[in-house]
């Protein structure tokens, strides 16, 4: 699942970018004899020893942009024509961030695959310099070390980085549907191996810095410093760069070799890449896999491998004419555009739009201790937030507990964490059967069974007990938020909170505000959400809300396509084969075939003919059998643990026969079945634009692919019909409405969409 | 800055100003006195003391005590020793070392463990126990023996072994048996790191020394002083406070065998042991595994007097702190000073003699620096002021747990008696004791002369 891994780097690309930044100013140098008043780049000299301090005006990080590009080869022309000058040390003056990427906006804002084309030239020239400086380059690195930044990085003769979980190093930019432009194709094979290189290249991953070490992309390590007579972040710089002098000066009199001690098993890989059938070998596994995992969808990774296999058969230069060419056309692609769009989407939703709230959450309770509840309490405690989980029964309660502690726990088999941290987090947690200690709660998130009595109920005895300044927010799918409010004694401290499962892994939240939810409260919840790593999107109340709603008439669709007499295998694979990450009757499965049969008959009352469809019979027929889904082992399929195959439900063959309609050949090909799927699920979605449920297209693009998978390449249902044209989804919904009535009618706002193609949900 | 250069050569020239202070006695508080204490001489581990135990080496510190003092062993009320790394068969040393040493079956012993300011808090809970009314005469003390370890069997190995004493039948035996697998073998070696951040206390120490500058030439000169200090005070008889011992079969231990005066040079040759390749803590400026014991004679003021003592010194106000164990795991006597000063109502240049443990030349220097710092008593201490940073003149004049050693356990008895005795033979009033500790802990006492 390229796509789904991709979203999730895209996660720490973002945090990394995030990062509180104080106020630093620049030091005085003793020696400083080239101070000259530059905006991003300034430099000074320690000894023979040019120190070039990298600091972007009015920006938590740097960003390779074209003014910083030019500042910086005026720089190094200066540095490599004084004689005074042996070597060099960049370093970035920001701490948290080296350099975070080429400036995506200089990409965005070029017309024409040639001109990006010229953009990457110029970065492969300027990077081709550094590497053959004759006077060493060592590279400070503290923080983000990202795309262009990673390739600045590697054309240095030397590389140090603080050991620090915010100095991390990658390349990015396949997850933006592009290709490292600036000679990082060719650059990085040769340095961490073939294999290495393609892992780093195709997931996008983050790469810490002690892992970095290992692999050689590093060359040292500096331990981050606590306080002393300074804060500890920019003492930490201080003494990074301090190093990075002394390593310099030792490079530049020869005391230390640039070759780097390769461990046994680097020998033999390199070994075995110098063989050619071995090479050609791993190019077409690496492609097989790519393949499969993108299903065609995603151009980017193709022509990464494309680009390094040229730069080593045939050469360096060929390599850089194939990456730069390869890099123009990829910026040019749909995919780029739509996963760029969710990039600048997500850093939206990583903001709060309602201010800072009155309160800070300290304590937190959770009612209900099962897979959602211990999921929240775990994003929480792990934040430091002092959280109750709550349950009505002793075994519920250990249950969750005990799914809080596992969380935590595979992290530290990962070391991600350390037993120490696992316990202390932990200790945030309280697990009780009473409401002791609720009068200290500022907020209150329940995760009770989806039931509007049960919820009324918890609701009053949370009141009865709870500070005046509580919030109360409900986790639910889809229960209108106004009527769980409507027993409030004070209904502006109402909001939902609807996570996604798992919650630890999910990345969405969607909060619900009816019309008598404050805006302090929404900033309140909002807070909370971002504090627990979440990306935010916040809708009116209504049925199903907008995630819900989107999904239930895709969802009564598969039911139809199941009635007409496709198998749930087919319907995976034409789903995950359109792009999303999990297929369609997997997902029902996933989701609990119980709770689809829930939302399918609330939505249907409130919706009525527009979302019927698929019979709701057959999620009754299949409750009534115990087919819950995955958590109760059958479903759709079969599932059983450690069985990564899973076969099919045969018993269900019985219920899809006995519930069979006749399919109408006309709208049956699998293109036709997928896109009544998506076209169903985009309609939908821009008609909760239309009926102001959702208040920005961004929020509906992420609330679609964070939330329930939509294809990150389409960039979600708006930048989908931004980038494929209205006119295109409304003429099918038309002929699909021809065949099947109300259910395909487009809406409003998107058959006005499609009549001025200069409307665009993206401007 | 070079410390050796330039120092005078003796401290007496101190002796005369001390007089008109006032003593810190408090109304209706026991006055708490250090008859005497004594030392065996500190080793390197691995060296004579290493076929021993720890209750081998306590009993003698216990021993050398008794003769100095001549005291009855039936006064003694109660014995506090402290200790780090225990050795499990006598995990009470204290009671071990006691019953030996031929102290009264009815004098009950207590361990107690606290890393590095373990014997000060074996002090300390003395001080307490007499300031009570509990007791009136306390032996504290500590040991510590690095030449041997508990080395233990794995976990899964350990499991197998308490299965198979539980196992009733041959069957059941053997199925455990069965279960053996060669890696069970491999041991588990005590940690030498922080449980909390699993950071090793060199590795930290460097790292300290990184945040407040300290340079690898100002550690290795602070560290050439302290063993230039003690060489002179071991060889002008200073440490008086050191019995002989002698180790059966082998010959008797006189002295200090870790003080190793060195030169700049030399020092310099070293790698960085811990941070690699470009730290500053070397094993040349960096306290020695050792091994040792200390025992110190505590009573309330009447009773030495009652049975004719002439005390050494008060044991007087006294604090213990703890801050991060991650960054700031070796800045306890820079929170511990100014705290003990209020206390007791003094201010550094109140204090004619300062004992601080040496654990690193960077750490000490890094104390410095912190405790001469506006921002950083500001923004981690909550004061509003710095407290000032010991003179030099007056600071472990007669060498330090970088030169004399340092048996985790002990050190804190050696500080206390290296303060009162050069206030004796140097004629000042107060002397204050600071040490950091494991865990990020610290402490400081607060040591007043008795009147001669």
């Amino acid at each position: 699942m390229v796509a789904s891994r991709a979203i999730g780097s895209l996660r720490r690309f973002t945090a990394s970018r995030t990062l509180r930044c104080p106020g630093y100013t620049c030091r005085n140098f003793s020696a400083s004899s080239a101070l000259l008043t530059r905006t991003h780049i300034n430099y000074g000299v320690k000894g023979d020893v040019a120190v070039v301090r990298i600091n972007s005006p009015n920006s938590k990080v740097n960003t390779l942009s074209r003014e910083l590009q030019s500042e910086f080869i005026e720089v190094m022309n200066e540095i490599w024509a004084n004689d005074q000058i042996r070597s060099a040390v960049l370093i970035s003056s920001k701490p948290g961030c080296f350099i975070a990427g080429a400036d995506i906006n200089m990409l965005a804002s070029c017309k024409s695959a040639e001109e990006v084309t010229q953009l990457s030239q110029e970065g492969q020239r300027m990077f081709e310099k550094l590497e053959k400086s004759t006077k060493p380059i060592v590279a400070a690195i503290s923080g983000s070390c990202l795309g262009g930044g990673l390739e600045l990085a590697i054309s240095c003769q030397y590389r140090i980085a603080t050991k620090d979980r915010k100095t991390v190093l990658g390349t990015p930019e396949v997850l933006l549907g592009i290709l490292p432009g600036a000679g990082g194709t060719q650059r990085l094979p040769k340095m961490v191996g073939v294999p290495a290189a393609f892992d780093m290249m195709l997931t996008g991953r983050n790469i810490r810095a002690d892992r970095a070490k290992k692999m050689g992309l590093v060359d040292q390590l500096v331990e981050p410093l606590g306080p002393g007579l300074k804060p500890s972040e920019e003492r930490t710089i201080e003494y990074l760069e301090e190093v990075a002098v002394t390593f310099a000066k030792e490079l530049s009199d020869k005391k230390i070799s640039l070759k780097r001690d390769k461990g046994l098993v680097e020998k033999l890989t390199s070994y075995a890449m110098s063989i050619p059938f071995v090479r050609q070998q791993i190019y077409k596994k690496v492609e097989e896999k790519v393949r499969k995992q993108t299903k065609g969808l995603y151009p980017a990774p193709l022509k990464i491998i494309d680009a390094v296999k040229t730069g080593i058969e045939q050469g360096n230069d060929a390599g850089y004419v194939s990456e730069s060419q390869k890099f123009g056309e990829l910026a040019m692609t749909k995919e780029s555009k739509a996963l760029m769009g969710l990039y600048h989407g997500q850093v939206l939703c990583k903001k709060n739009k309602f201010g800072t709230p009155q309160k800070d959450v300290k304590h937190l309770a959770i009612l209900g201790a099962g897979l959602m509840g211990a999921g929240i309490a775990q994003v929480s405690v792990d934040k430091g937030i002092k959280t109750i989980l709550k349950d009505a029964t002793l075994a519920g309660l250990d249950r969750g507990q005990q799914q809080v502690f596992k969380g935590l726990n595979d992290k530290v088999k990962k070391k991600a964490l350390t037993s120490f941290e696992r316990d202390s987090i932990f200790s945030n947690l309280t697990g009780q059967l009473d409401y002791q200690g609720f009068e200290k709660a500022d907020m209150v998130i329940e995760a009770v069974f989806e039931d509007l009595n049960v919820k009324h109920r918890v609701l009053k005895e949370v009141e009865a007990v709870v500070p005046d300044h509580c919030v109360f927010a409900s986790n639910t799918s889809a229960l209108p938020i106004r009527q769980i409010a409507s027993v409030s004694k004070r209904p502006e401290k109402v909001i939902g909170m609807h996570y996604f499962s798992p919650v630890d892994k999910m990345q969405l939240l969607e909060i619900i505000t009816t019309e008598k939810t404050s805006k302090d409260t929404t900033a309140s919840v909002v807070a909370v959400g971002l504090k627990q790593g979440k990306v935010i999107i916040v809708v009116k109340d209504g049925p199903g809300f907008y995630t819900t709603r989107c999904l239930a008439p895709m969802m009564s669709e598969v039911l139809r396509i199941l009635q007409e007499g496709v198998d749930p295998k087919k319907v995976d694979s034409l789903t995950t084969s359109f792009g999303f990450p999990v297929g369609a009757a997997t997902l029902v499965d996933e989701v609990g075939v119980d709770v689809a049969k829930h939302v399918a008959e609330d939505l249907g009352k409130a919706f009525g003919e527009r979302f019927e469809s698929g019979s709701v019979e057959l999620l009754k027929q299949m409750v009534a059998r115990g087919f819950l889904g995955r958590k109760s082992g059958k479903g759709f399929y079969i599932y059983q643990e450690g069985v990564k195959n899973k076969s099919l439900n045969s018993d269900m063959d019985g219920i899809l026969a006995s519930l069979k309609v006749p399919p109408k050949s006309d709208v049956c090909s699998d293109e036709d079945l997928q896109y009544r799927l998506v076209t169903r699920f985009v309609n939908e979605a821009i008609m909760c634009l239309q009926e102001g449920i959702l208040a920005t297209p961004t929020e509906g693009d992420i609330g679609a692919v964070f939330g329930l998978g939509f294809p990150p390449c389409l960039g979600g249902p708006f930048r989908y019909v931004d980038l494929y044209g209205a006119q295109k989804i409304v003429d099918r919904l038309r002929k699909y409405e021809a065949a099947y009535g109300k259910p395909f009618t487009p809406c409003q706002l998107l058959i006005d969409h499609a009549n001025s193609p200069n409307k665009k949900f993206y401007q | 800055v070079t410390w050796v250069t330039g120092w005078p050569l003796s401290g007496l020239s101190f002796a005369a100003q001390t007089k008109s202070k006032k003593t810190l006695a408090k109304p209706n508080i026991r006055n708490i006195v250090v008859v005497e204490g004594v030392r065996i001489p500190f080793l390197q581990s691995g060296t004579s003391y290493k076929e021993l135990m720890p209750h081998d080496l306590a009993r003698a510190a216990l021993l050398g005590l008794l003769h100095r003092t001549n005291v009855p062993k039936d006064v003694v009320d109660y014995i506090i020793l402290g200790t780090v790394i225990q050795e499990v068969k006598t995990s009470n040393v204290a009671r071990e070392a006691a019953l030996g040493a031929g102290f009264s079956d009815k004098t009950p012993a207590h361990t107690v463990t606290m890393a590095c300011i373990s014997a000060n808090q074996a002090m300390t809970t003395g001080v307490g126990l007499i300031a009570s009314g509990q007791c009136d005469v306390v032996v504290a003390g500590g040991v510590e023996l690095m030449s041997d370890i508990p080395i233990r069997h794995s976990r899964k190995m350990r499991k197998m072994l308490l299965d198979l004493n539980k196992a009733k039948t041959l069957g059941q035996r053997l199925s455990l048996i069965s279960k053996f697998r060669l890696n069970f073998l491999s041991p588990e070696l005590p940690a030498v790191a922080e449980f909390s951040t699993s950071e090793t206390m060199g590795h930290s120490a460097d790292r300290l020394a990184a945040a407040f500058a300290v340079s690898r030439l100002d550690q290795d000169e602070y560290a050439l002083r302290s063993h230039s200090l003690a060489k002179k005070a071991q060889d002008e008889g200073l440490l008086s406070d050191v019995v002989p011992f002698k180790v059966p079969g082998k010959d008797t231990v006189t002295k200090d065998n870790g003080i190793r005066p060195s030169s700049l040079e030399q020092m310099a040759k070293l790698k960085p042991a811990f941070i690699k390749p470009y730290g500053t803590v070397t094993a040349a400026n960096s306290s020695f595994l050792t091994d040792g014991a200390s025992a110190m004679l505590i009573m309330a003021e009447e009773k030495a007097l009652a049975m004719g003592y002439k005390p050494k010194a008060y044991l007087r106000d006294f604090v213990y702190v703890s801050q991060d164990p991650k960054d700031q795991l070796l800045l306890g006597p820079t929170y511990a000073t100014p705290k003990v000063l209020e206390r007791a109502g003094l201010t550094m240049t109140d204090i004619d003699a300062f004992e601080f443990h040496e654990a690193f030349s960077g750490q000490i220097l890094a104390n410095f620096k912190a405790m001469d710092s506006d921002w950083f008593a500001q923004n981690y201490m909550g004061r509003k002021t710095k407290v000032g940073s010991p003179p030099l003149e007056k600071f472990n004049n007669w060498g330090g747990s970088l030169s004399l050693g340092h048996p985790f356990g002990a050190t804190g008895c050696r500080l206390v008696m290296a303060a009162a005795n050069r206030l004796r033979k140097e004629g000042g009033q107060y002397g204050l004791v600071a040490a950091c500790a494991a865990g990020g802990q610290g402490h400081a006492m607060i040591v007043e002369a008795y009147p001669k």
